[in-house]
């Protein structure tokens, strides 16, 4: 299983891998769901999972490799700011899709095909 | 000890409710299983020593974004509804694509990771150099973003509310009934 | 004698006249230029030989003259096609054959062929064949020749079915076509395998010379024969196609659905005879390297003359009679050329008498053949019918067309002192020559010959009176139509006084005619007797022949069937050839090489069908494909950088 991060000074009581592991789960379950499920609300729970994943992520790399900084932080405030208005517009829009076709299924709103 | 034990549930919560979140049969079921998730992430951030980010992910993931994703799905669908799932070539793709790319990622983390790190104890952050970093214009501060954010939420609210509204009738009919009379 | 060139440039420039300008041109018009052309064409060729014969005779033999051999097309290093004009005495005599015959029926078609639809179309195809007659009898190579031949052949396509709205003559000018192309699918490997032991296509390499050029040839062999041989044979199968020899005469008899004067110069003359001419040019090889093949060329003819005239016998179509006589007689021909043992004729050796004979009779057959059949198109045009059942009793409305005839059929009966006769008794002795059997043969065949003629004549001009069909009377035909007749009547009578022997012998020496004493008197003997049985039968209407019909039926309808022969060839195409052969391959064709191509077109939609699904307009789709090639690269860049 290669090298695991070394650490050399107090030794951390979790190794940062096992944060990357957690958001590497939560992300591809949030692509699975993306790719498989019909329901648009569904589909926005599962972009929901990916952005949270990212989340994990940038604070744990941030609290272990630059303890001292705050972009990680930051970053990570800001991704929920802005999934949060992302997520307002796409309510909205499913809520355009229920009233033209009664219903929130994905099928619907193909009319890029071909 | 008690930190790996803590970290532990925490992590297993997580990806089993992320996992039950994007399968489970009924829309209220995945919703509260995403709203677990929310709250086994916020207690990650609080593992983390991100005391700041634990009470943003609560109060504006788990408790706003939450409720604004109930609502939704009150108003579209008849509760109790069981979902159909996808039975066909799309699912065996997705799955072989998720767990294909869940070992890929898996082994370049595993792989690589190897840089050295110190691990300090640090208290937690004080909310004064959070403020100072948000509302300051120096290097590595943020006001900028910050501004864009709340240009970007003043646009989203304008455009949800727009492509959310019902349409206007045009009442021509009654006026020509009036003309002709 | 560079003249020689206008002989044939003037019909070659006076068919695309008349074709090009088509239905442009008033018939009058059209027919005066074609006969004009011809005209000065055969002048040019009666002064050619004038020329040839006066000028050209050196120690005694007559030279051998190229005028023009031009190199068109090379082919491998040594091979060379040329395009020239060749002089000798048989290609001199051909010209003044073909000359005079195609003149007198250009003449004979400004009445025949008068109010016709198509005249101008007419005159211009009979232009093309005399070009590719021309060409073909002064070719200076082998390769040169089957060009002209096939132009021939196209020529005489083109004629025979000039009725084009009649399916007879078309089904007719199919056959002929397609015989004779069969027959020199034969004839091009023959020379193939020739020139490519020999190296050349030319005449006077192949021909004169010590025949060390042939050695290859000769020694490479296969099944058991020497590749000349093959050779040699090929080529005589292709003059057999043309000639009309047994098997392959079955084109010649429904040929005669072509206009009668097309028939009187192709089908009499010219055309047919270009077999003969291709042997006897050949002849050199034949008689001093593969004489087996020549044996089997005096078998052939002899079956061929005999078989064609028990058919002669007992058909009513006027036309027919002639065409199986034409066969008959170009069997003579064949006989005549096979059964000689030598090239030299001189007093004391006569092995080549009978290449002397058959040139002779070539020359003769077409005086009077051409008679025969310009005579039966009188007759057709006045009576309205070829059948004998609707003439009768004719020589008292058509005086001058039953003069003429009557000379022709004494021609070739072979009563002296007409043409027939002198050509006919040389090879009665040649064939006696060759052997006892073969001469008696032949002198039946000339018995048969005389009978079967005699009794048109006499169904024609006597036998019962005429019954008159529509209201009018028969009438001599026009001076047009006459002045050839009399013409080659003239010709016919004295023809046979030529010292032919002087000109055309095999080695071109000059050799004095002397008629065998017994042998004529055997042959006359044979034909009066003959001519006899016919006056009895045919001169008077009785019912004579009808009884003997019935006594040998079974034979008289063989022979009214012309044995059968067609439907046997109709079984082996339709039932083996057709369904065995082209069925296949035609199915081999539309499934396989067709299911192939389409098969493609098919896939082509299929995986366009397949791949239109990548433009779903489904946003997980385009995901799903994102992600894939995301991952994709970076599990390439980490198998790369590793």
């Amino acid at each position: 299983m290669g090298e695991l991060i070394v650490n050399t000074s107090g030794g951390a009581p979790i190794p940062l891998t096992a944060y990357l592991i957690v958001s590497l789960i939560m992300f591809f379950a949030g692509i699975y769901g993306f790719f498989t499920r019909k329901n648009l609300i569904l589909i926005l729970i599962s972009i929901e999972l990916i952005l949270n994943s990212v989340d994990i992520n940038f604070a744990a790399f941030n609290r272990y490799l630059f303890p001292d900084r705050m972009e990680g932080l930051f970053y990570a405030l800001f991704v929920i700011a802005i999934s949060a208005c992302e997520t307002a517009v796409a309510i909205a829009i499913v809520i355009n899709v229920y009233r033209k076709f009664g219903n929130t299924e994905v099928d619907n709103i193909q009319q890029m095909k071909n | 000890m008690t930190q790996q034990i803590i970290f532990s549930i925490l992590a297993i919560a997580i990806a089993l409710f992320s996992v039950l979140a994007v399968t489970s049969k009924r829309i209220i079921r995945s919703a509260i299983y995403l709203l677990f998730v929310l709250l086994a992430t916020a207690g990650l951030f609080l593992m983390l020593n991100y005391h700041f980010l634990f009470a943003v992910q609560v109060t504006v993931y788990a408790g706003g974004i939450m409720v604004l994703f109930i609502m939704a799905i009150f108003l579209t669908h008849k509760p109790g509804k069981i979902m159909e799932r996808r039975t066909n070539l799309k699912l065996i793709l997705s799955m072989l694509l998720s767990s294909g790319g869940l070992v890929l990622c898996g082994y370049i983390i595993l792989r690589n990771v190897t840089r050295t790190y110190n691990y300090l104890k640090v208290s937690e952050m004080n909310m004064q150099d959070i403020g100072h970093a948000m509302m300051g214009t120096g290097k590595y501060q943020f006001l900028l973003p910050f501004e864009a954010i709340s240009l970007l939420l003043l646009t989203c609210i304008i455009g949800a509310i727009m492509i959310a509204r019902k349409e206007k009738n045009i009442e021509t009919n009654d006026n020509k009934d009036l003309d002709h009379q | 004698m560079d003249y020689t060139l206008l002989i044939l440039l003037l019909p070659l420039c006076s068919f695309l006249f008349i074709g090009l300008s088509g239905t442009k041109l008033k018939p009058a018009v059209a027919g005066i230029v074609g006969t004009l052309s011809l005209t000065a064409v055969t002048l040019l060729s009666y002064y050619t030989a004038y020329d040839y014969f006066s000028s050209q005779n050196i120690s005694g033999v007559w030279q051998t003259l190229t005028p023009y051999n031009l190199t068109w097309l090379h082919v491998g290093e040594k091979l060379h096609i040329d395009l020239g004009i060749l002089l000798d005495p048989i290609s001199v005599l051909m010209l003044v054959v073909i000359s005079t015959v195609s003149l007198m029926v250009h003449i004979y078609s400004m009445g025949y062929m008068k109010g016709e639809k198509g005249f101008q179309r007419y005159y211009a195809f009979l232009s093309l064949f005399t070009f590719s007659m021309l060409g073909l009898v002064l070719a200076t190579n082998i390769f040169q020749m089957y060009i002209f031949w096939e132009l021939v052949g196209v020529s005489s396509y083109l004629l025979i079915g000039f009725y084009y709205t009649k399916p007879a003559a078309v089904a007719a000018s199919k056959k002929a076509f397609i015989v004779t192309r069969f027959a020199d699918f034969f004839f091009l490997i023959g020379i193939l395998v020739l020139s490519y032991f020999t190296q050349t296509f030319d005449f006077e390499a192949l021909l004169t010379g010590d025949g060390s050029i042939l050695s290859g040839a000769m020694g490479s062999t296969f099944i058991g024969a020497s590749a000349l041989t093959w050779a040699m044979a090929l080529i005589f199968i292709g003059a057999a196609g043309k000639s009309a020899m047994f098997p392959l005469h079955i084109w010649l008899p429904d040929a005669m659905e072509g206009p009668t004067p097309v028939s009187a110069l192709i089908h009499a003359a010219t055309m047919v005879v270009a077999g003969v001419y291709l042997v006897a040019r050949m002849f050199p090889i034949y008689i001093g390297f593969t004489p087996e093949v020549l044996q089997g060329i005096a078998y052939v003819g002899a079956f061929t003359a005999m078989f064609a005239a028990v058919i002669a016998i007992v058909q009513t179509d006027i036309k027919r009679v002639l065409a199986f006589s034409t066969i008959s007689q170009i069997g003579f021909m064949m006989v005549a050329l096979g059964v000689s043992t030598s090239m030299q004729l001189a007093e004391h050796e006569h092995g080549g008498l009978g290449y002397m004979a058959s040139m002779f009779h070539l020359f003769t057959h077409a005086m009077f053949k051409s008679l025969l059949f310009l005579g039966a198109g009188s007759i057709i045009h006045a009576v309205h019918s070829n059948e004998m059942a609707d003439m009768g009793g004719l020589r008292k409305y058509m005086p001058i067309t039953h003069i003429t005839f009557l000379i022709a059929c004494l021609a070739i009966a072979g009563i002296p002192p007409f043409s027939g006769f002198v050509s006919k008794d040389e090879i009665m002795t040649a064939a006696y020559g060759f052997g006892t059997g073969m001469g008696i043969w032949m002198t039946i065949t000339a018995g048969l010959t005389a009978f079967y003629m005699f009794r048109l004549y006499y169904r024609i001009f006597w036998n019962k009176e005429y019954e008159v069909h529509g209201g009018h009377l028969p009438h001599e035909s026009p001076r047009s139509m006459t002045f050839p007749l009399m013409f080659l009547a003239l010709l016919t009578l004295v023809g046979g006084f030529i010292p032919f022997g002087k000109f055309v012998t095999a080695d071109h020496t000059q050799y004095t005619i002397h008629l065998d004493t017994t042998i004529a008197i055997v042959s006359v003997v044979v034909a009066l007797a003959a001519i006899g049985l016919a006056t009895l039968l045919y001169r008077k209407e009785n019912d004579q022949p009808a009884r003997l019909a019935v006594r040998v039926e079974g034979l008289y309808k063989a022979a009214y069937h012309r044995f059968y022969i067609d439907e046997v060839y109709q079984f082996i195409t339709r039932k083996i050839i057709f369904n065995g052969i082209s069925r296949p391959f035609a199915w081999f064709d539309r499934h396989v090489i067709d299911g192939a191509i389409n098969g493609l077109g098919w896939i082509t939609l299929r995986t366009s069908e397949a791949v239109k699904g990548f433009q779903s307009g489904n946003v997980q789709w385009y995901a799903w494909v994102f992600l894939f090639a995301t991952l994709l690269i970076t599990f390439l860049t980490i198998i790369f950088t590793h």
